[in-house]
């Protein structure tokens, strides 16, 4: 009992890992930290994650982002599982970063992303609500000067055993606080056997102001005084603001100002944003567009098509001899991919609010990493971490599109800087989200294979030629010239990505080929693209052996079987192998992502002018644990819709080195009738804790088109089908 | 110029061709009406008018002026339509940003037709969803109108598939 509350917490934190800060550069929170005082704690404060108010409301703590995503409600139930409060009487709150900051990071990294929410934070934050009942109990104990062993506990009300007494958790919160923390030792979780709030499907809490239009995003904060920015930046990556004419919209009414937002981007400050960007819009601006005005989906293309045969080192794995087995093949398989940029497209478009003060600047951010948009705050500001602030609010849609590079806070650092003391909120319009965004990476695979005179694949081959994340947004991290990320899917380690077959000979290859255009996380990564490249060229090679696409991947699953176990359990509450009705057909693929394993199946049908239906869809997950199954669900509800809608329709496209894609109307999204009614099956095997939000998104394309390919006979290669010949009804 | 909204009158003066959405947000200051691409594609802006579905970002303010308009905030005073009710058992939003415009749009369906079928729900609900909620969007519909009981669907959503316990 000799550590400090603290000391508990941190070390409990620390061993879930830290997170890289500051991704933008030199930046580190953690290297201003040691000189910030501890805020003063309230008194009824319990330790970092749980405060019991008088009145019995256990607030309960969280520091990961909620963008729809559901991370709050499942950690609220795994502290309120081990606290034994009452469900009916939580609250919660958020720390900010600069409160974090303070408390020497008491409550560890708050990034939300890489479907780490609930995965990463579980243990310590399940320990702290095992730490604060024990406390709350042991205050009731020393009140009645009995054993704690004496005393039992049961939604926040505790109970001596022999005597019959009873006493709140409110009525002993302060003398709790004041007690040492639990030996780290002595603290043990329930097993997940014994969970009542925990792994059932408790609504969400935070639902009823969505419904009522109640709920303040960033973008919907009203400050006093506060001004409105509009912004455009330059519409050709690279190119670079020459001179705009503000004299031509001086006057416009509501115009505050023109601000020259960087060396790329100018703004337009108004009364109200609408006027803001109705003078941004009248405002004759000059832009040098730079060396990269050639640049065309075309010439892309054709560069990623020379990675395919480009000599080189570009191996990742090599296992056997690939190349020579397939050389020597009775049977040769070979086939080229495509996928290309896309758009998170966050329903609520990029923005933000800055206030910038004589000491102090605060900003009001939709973020997905809180310390993240810390840091941008203070590099743009030049303000010290300690005297900067961040409110984060609940997210219109992350995607990843807010958790790497804060552009936006930048931005309206800059623009608020012009204007002391004046909140400034700088919205983008839904053109400017389009054409400047970071899009998830555009690349090629081609997949070739070998097959042995019984049907058996003997050799893979995948080369991958495309843009690569790490090289834009974190170089450092790319080991010995050799970016892993980029096969994301296709590794051998287990536990996060690996993949689910054994070759007896194989070779991965990447062959990086970046572009001017920006490139970043969107929702599964890599896994997408390289999901399709496997499953969908596996269901090639299936057909090529003449061997059902299930018992061909059956028998090259035999050293996974985690990843057997979901792709079994889809089979069968999919119905594989039985009848259909007349005119669907059937598709099925695995694959694993952020520490889970998934499979779908899929039932269309494809009219003759390649119209498609998609019946029903079938998923099966192992996420080792699970905490809100409901919601588990949503996320592979949300997971169908957002990879149909990639697959059939979404496409950046590039022309004259600008995207043209500018809205909705030439960027369509999946809506809802063309939305399949979406089964699962959730088979949790308990020895691990994976993500949710992420893997359950790359099984869906290769899944369907696969079952395109089965109403076809003909392989779907290039993406999105919209363009190669299909729609979705 | 005077508009009517959720009942109330609020006398605002804005150039006439400032589109009705910005009138609503930031002027008369309702902010659960949402701008998401202002080109009437998305449907995050929906409010009614007379009743009318609209999508408040493509109309001006002025061709709102003696009109009844109707938006998230004026659907009930304590959450309470059936609509907004089966949003909260099932759960139905998920960010929540594009929600107040499916309310609306779902609203609108059932006031024309208070039993409708998927194929109705097909036409009417075209607003944008990015985390994909449309599933639970069409069964609020169909639980809000009566035409599912909620039991039977949540049973769906709480017990997805066989669970195996540890």
């Amino acid at each position: 009992m000799n550590l400090n509350r603290r000391n508990f917490i941190i070390s409990s934190a620390s061993a879930a890992g830290g997170f890289a800060l500051g991704m933008t550069g030199a930046f580190d929170v953690r290297a201003q930290s040691q000189d910030i005082a501890l805020p003063l704690k309230t008194t009824n404060e319990v330790n970092l994650w749980v405060v019991v108010k008088p009145d019995e409301t256990c607030v309960i703590r969280m520091v990961r982002s909620e963008m729809g995503q559901g991370t709050r409600t499942g950690l609220l139930q795994l502290v309120a599982e081990e606290l034994e409060c009452d469900w009916n009487k939580i609250a919660f709150e958020t720390p900010t970063a600069g409160q974090n900051l303070a408390r020497k990071r008491a409550w560890g990294e708050m990034h939300t992303g890489g479907s780490r929410g609930i995965r990463i934070s579980q243990d310590y934050v399940r320990k702290g609500g095992v730490a604060a009942r024990m406390m709350l109990m042991q205050a009731a104990a020393n009140q009645w000067g009995v054993p704690v062993s004496e005393l039992k506990v049961d939604k926040g009300i505790i109970t001596h055993v022999s005597t019959g007494r009873k006493i709140s958790y409110g009525k002993v919160a302060t003398e709790a606080a004041k007690l040492t923390p639990p030996d780290p030792k002595s603290i043990t979780l329930k097993n997940p056997r014994d969970w009542k709030i925990a792994g059932t499907s408790v609504r969400r809490v935070d639902t009823l102001d969505k419904i009522n239009g109640s709920k303040v995003f960033a973008i919907d904060l009203k400050l006093p005084n506060m001004l409105c920015a509009a912004i455009k930046s330059c519409p050709v990556f690279g190119g670079k603001l020459n001179s705009y004419d503000e004299s031509k919209i001086a006057s416009m009414r509501g115009v505050k100002g023109v601000v020259k937002v960087n060396d790329f981007a100018v703004a337009v400050v108004a009364d109200t944003w609408w006027r803001a960007k109705t003078a941004l819009d009248n405002l004759p601006i000059d832009w040098d567009l730079g060396v990269n005005t050639k640049v065309s989906s075309s010439s892309i293309s054709q560069y990623l098509k020379e990675g395919l045969s480009a000599e080189g080192d570009f191996w990742q794995r090599k296992e056997g001899d690939a190349s020579e087995a397939i050389k020597k093949a009775n049977k040769k398989v070979e086939a080229v991919y495509s996928s290309p940029f896309l758009a998170h497209s966050t329903m609520e478009p990029m923005n933000c609010t800055v206030r910038f003060g004589k000491d102090k600047v605060e900003a009001w951010v939709p973020t997905q990493s809180a310390e993240n948009a810390l840091a941008a705050l203070s590099e743009a500001s030049g303000l010290p971490l300690g005297s900067c602030e961040v409110y984060v609010s609940d997210i219109g849609g992350g995607l990843g599109r807010r958790g790497s590079l804060h552009d936006f806070v930048h931005q309206a650092t800059a623009i608020a800087k012009q204007f002391p003391n004046t909140p400034v909120k700088l919205i983008w319009t839904r053109e400017e989200d389009f054409t400047h965004d970071f899009y998830r990476p555009i690349s090629m695979a081609k997949m070739s294979a070998g097959i042995d005179e019984n049907g058996n694949l003997t050799a893979m081959h995948i080369r991958v030629s495309g843009q690569s994340i790490n090289a834009y947004l974190t170089p450092m991290v790319i080991k010995n010239n050799k970016d892993t990320r980029q096969l994301q899917g296709f590794w051998e380690q287990p536990g996060d990505a690996q993949l689910g077959y054994s070759f007896p000979n194989l070779l991965t290859e990447y062959v990086m080929r970046n572009t001017h255009v920006p490139v970043g996380p969107w929702r599964g990564v890599n896994t997408n693209q390289n999901g399709i490249y496997m499953e969908c060229f596996i269901e090639e090679c299936a057909r090529a052996a003449g061997k059902d696409s299930l018992a061909f991947r059956r028998t090259l699953m035999s050293k996974h079987p985690k990843h057997l176990g979901v792709l079994d359990a889809v089979a069968e509450k999919g119905d594989w192998g039985k009848p259909l009705p007349a005119g669907r057909h059937r598709g099925i693929a695995q694959f694993m992502g952020y520490a889970s394993y998934s499979a779908a199946t899929a039932e269309v049908s494809v009219s003759p002018n390649g119209e498609v239906k998609v019946h029903r869809m079938v998923f099966a997950l192992n996420s080792g644990h699970y905490v809100n199954p409901s919601q588990v669900k949503a996320q592979i509800e949300g997971s169908v819709v957002m990879a149909l809608s990639a697959i059939f329709n979404e496409d950046i496209t590039i022309e004259n080195g600008r995207v043209k894609e500018t809205n909705y109307d030439n960027y369509p999204l999946l809506k809802l009738k063309e939305t399949p009614k979406v089964e699962c099956v959730l088979v949790p095997s308990y020895d691990f804790w994976g993500g949710v939000g992420e893997p359950t998104i790359c099984v869906v394309g290769p899944a369907v088109l696969n079952a395109i390919y089965a109403a076809t006979g003909k392989p779907c290669r290039n993406l999105p089908l919209r363009k190669h010949g299909y729609t979705i009804v | 110029m005077d508009l009517d909204i959720n009942g109330s009158k609020y006398s605002i003066n804005v150039e006439p061709n400032m589109p009705l959405l910005w009138a609503i947000r930031e002027v008369v200051g309702l902010t659960g009406t949402k701008y998401g691409c202002g080109i009437a594609q998305c449907g995050a802006c929906s409010v009614m008018m007379n009743g009318e579905l609209l999508r408040s970002c493509s109309v001006s303010v002025s061709s709102a002026v003696g009109q009844k308009i109707i938006t998230i905030e004026g659907l009930s005073k304590d959450s309470s339509t059936a609509l907004q009710k089966a949003w909260i058992a099932l759960d139905v939003p998920q960010c929540g940003y594009c929600q107040s415009g499916q309310l609306m749009a779902a609203t609108a369906l059932l006031k024309r037709k208070p039993k409708p079928t998927d194929a109705d729900i097909d036409s009417a609900m075209a607003n944008i969803c990015r985390c994909g909620t449309y599933q639970r969007v069409r069964d609020g519909i169909h639980v809000a109108s009566g035409q599912k009981k909620l039991n039977d669907v949540l049973r769906d959503y709480a017990n997805p598939g066989s669970q195996q316990k540890a």
